[in-house]
């Protein structure tokens, strides 16, 4: 005999959620969130004017005027539809392409310009901003959100760690150690993969033999969820969800966001052109969160051409004065970074503090 | 005052902090009920419950990234690597993350974490058990590197790691944890990280050194003043930084030195104390900077090692050299 796959029937567990379908249609009416007709008009605005900035950062890059820049186009419900589940004191860790979320968070915008740029200030949030500056290394954010949630848990606070990585960091260890310590301490924390089906060039079906990252979590015991992340109301309620179980003490959830970027992956010469044909692309664009969502609102009369117009002319003059604030900053200078390595300096940098202080002082 | 071997300075030090300061957590693979493979936390989870002293699951990335996590909600993490030659697992946690927390924010987080671990050879262990990678944490900035060699400076290194605002890592030579007792003063005190002592005076060569090869640093100085050589005795107790002030103070009095380690040649502490001293005091050298240090080969888990690892012997045979050079 041979016995029965527990792979068996494991795909329906792990079936995409959707609330709105390609055409902007209804069609999980009891999953609808519990959203006012003004937070609907608000996740609109903020993704389109996430567009835009996405469409200058690319612009601004080209011209020389931006540094390091991962494109988003595509992947706004997933980043701002999960954001705006959240509490201002709920604690961010993003990865570097997620930048909008740490701007709807509060970093301001000329400083997410000095963090493309490298200059320290970009990574320096605000006091009243609970987050960390986005990660390089895929995958270390992970296992320090666990380390962030339990802290929240520990201080007895109502609030979760988010993090976010994409469907390659989905392969790293931290992923399992990271999401295995949160389950293990029930910690409030929620771990979004966006899924843009290619680490760099790499498809998501050679990452792993798992057909989807979701199920990843249940070897953990933790819940993982597939929600189609083009879908805005769908990534809201799964993220919403997931955190009234975590302050309620159900522990963690992994949220896998079925989406797409349309750009390279960064500004740094990738060209998807490589591993990417122009019928995937177009396939993808006709399930376009914006597109979707504005259907959906037009059709209940919250959302027009013209308004639309006036938020994309608001976010190219606010776009214009932030790159305009970064370009008036000082230039960061080797001292300044001498004096953030450590809260007392030590002998040797104290004498390369005198060493550069004299050399920039040229 | 109280006779304690080291392992037991350390466990009063933790537990001196964990009484101070309710931030202090202290954690990592059997350190909650099972007291840590050497019993470093024994009665600890006992006396200040599962929420301060606790296991982690088996992962070190994750402890060291759960310590960096946890430093953005106020806690000071006191997580132990069970040997530090696992630290490899957790390389980007340490050096990629924890050491540049303060850059990656610009100074508004810091990672006050102190990584206790177990190393050194001399007692047998598996592969990987032993190995001396001071060196690799010494390189990167952001940490500081502790290693003391005997219970005193264990305590009171271990209460100002402790209360470090960035993360130190703080190594613990296997081969002394149960070697000897000393007196250890019952209450909290502590030694200053950065700054390191002169075990012995004299006037004829300086022998630096740290951790285990302190003792055989002292014995060497032992042999030598039977041919009447007067060996000066320095132990860093910190390797990085350097104390290189009062390195430099004494080989200007003795004009020669010795620097001991034991960890393999390449690339060490030793081999950057050797360019301080050059920098700093070649015209007060009579003789090279010499160096004691292993062979540049993996460490030899249980064979070999009596060889392989460098011993008092080794330093006296330096030491001519250097007088008679």
């Amino acid at each position: 005999m041979s016995f029965k796959s527990p792979l068996e029937g494991i795909d329906e567990k792990f079936e995409m959620i959707q609330i709105l379908n390609e055409d902007g249609e209804m069609v999980n009416e009891d999953a609808m969130p519990d959203l006012s007709d003004d937070d609907l008009v608000e996740l609109m605005r903020r993704m389109v004017y996430t567009r835009v900035l996405d469409q200058r950062s690319i612009a601004l890059n080209r011209q020389g005027r931006l540094g390091f820049y991962a494109p988003t186009a595509g992947q706004e419900a997933s980043q701002l539809g999960s954001h705006f589940a959240l509490e201002k004191e709920d604690f961010l860790l993003p990865a570097y392409r997620d930048v909008p979320q740490l701007i709807w968070h509060g970093l301001p915008l000329y400083q997410a310009f000095l963090f493309s740029r490298g200059h320290f200030h970009g990574n320096q949030m605000p006091e009243d901003l609970n987050a960390v500056s986005p990660q390089i290394i895929i995958g270390a954010q992970i296992t320090q959100a666990a380390g962030v949630a339990l802290g929240l848990k520990r201080r007895g606070k109502k609030n979760v760690a988010i993090t976010y990585t994409g469907d390659g960091g989905a392969s790293q260890g931290d992923f399992y150690e990271g999401m295995n310590f949160a389950g293990a301490y029930q910690a409030p924390a929620i771990f979004v993969v966006q899924n843009n089906q290619f680490a760099i060039s790499v498809p998501v079906e050679k990452q792993s033999a798992a057909k989807t990252i979701a199920q990843k979590a249940a070897a953990v015991g933790v819940p993982g969820y597939l929600v189609d992340g083009m879908d805005v109301l769908a990534v809201y309620q799964v993220t919403k969800e997931a955190r009234e179980r975590a302050i309620n003490g159900e522990g963690p959830t992994l949220i896998e966001t079925m989406t797409y970027r349309y750009g390279p992956h960064t500004m740094a010469g990738d060209d998807p052109t490589r591993y990417r044909t122009d019928d995937m692309d177009d396939e993808w664009e006709k399930k376009d969160p914006l597109v979707r969502f504005r259907k959906y609102l037009e059709g209940k009369d919250l959302w027009s051409e013209d308004k639309e117009n006036e938020v994309i002319e608001k976010a190219k003059e606010e776009i214009k004065a932030a790159i305009k604030k970064a370009d008036g900053q000082d230039k960061q200078k080797v001292t300044d970074l001498i004096s953030i390595m450590h809260d007392k300096l030590p002998y040797n940098l104290e004498e390369q503090m005198e060493e550069y202080k004299e050399k920039e002082s040229k | 005052m109280a006779q304690m071997t080291m392992i037991q300075a350390i466990t009063d030090a933790l537990r001196t902090e964990l009484k101070n300061d309710e931030n202090v957590l202290v954690f990592g693979e059997d350190v909650g009920q099972n007291g840590g493979v050497f019993r470093a936390t024994e009665g600890l989870q006992e006396e200040f419950g599962e929420e301060r002293v606790f296991d982690t699951p088996l992962a070190e990335s994750g402890i060291i990234g759960m310590s960096v996590g946890l430093s953005t909600q106020g806690f000071r993490a006191v997580p132990e690597i069970q040997f530090f030659g696992f630290v490899y697992e957790a390389m980007d946690a340490v050096s990629g993350q924890a050491a540049r927390m303060r850059y990656r924010s610009g100074g508004r987080w810091h990672a006050p974490i102190t990584i206790r671990s177990p190393f050194g050879g001399g007692v047998h262990t598996p592969e990987l058990h032993a190995d001396s990678l001071e060196g690799l944490m010494a390189q990167q900035p952001g940490l500081k590197v502790v290693i003391p060699s005997n219970p005193h400076d264990a305590k009171g290194l271990l209460i100002s790691a402790i209360r470090d605002n960035d993360p130190v890592i703080f190594l613990e030579h296997m081969k002394l944890y149960r070697s000897f007792r000393e007196e250890v003063p019952e209450e909290e005190y502590t030694e200053e990280i950065g700054k390191a002592k002169v075990k012995r005076e004299g006037k004829d060569i300086t022998l630096i050194a740290y951790g285990a090869m302190v003792h055989s640093a002292l014995k060497a100085a032992e042999e030598l003043e039977k041919e009447d050589i007067d060996a000066e005795v320095i132990d860093l107790r910190t390797v990085s930084p350097i104390d290189i002030e009062t390195i430099v103070e004494s080989v200007k009095k003795t004009n020669r030195a010795v620097v001991v380690q034991e960890a393999q040649r390449q690339a060490g502490i030793a081999a950057s104390v050797v360019s301080e001293i050059q920098e700093r005091a070649i015209l007060h050298l009579e003789a090279p900077v010499l160096r004691v240090a292993a062979p540049d080969t993996v460490y030899p888990f249980s064979q070999a090692e009596e060889v392989w690892l460098p011993n008092y012997e080794d330093i006296v045979e330096k030491a001519k050299q250097s007088i008679n050079f």
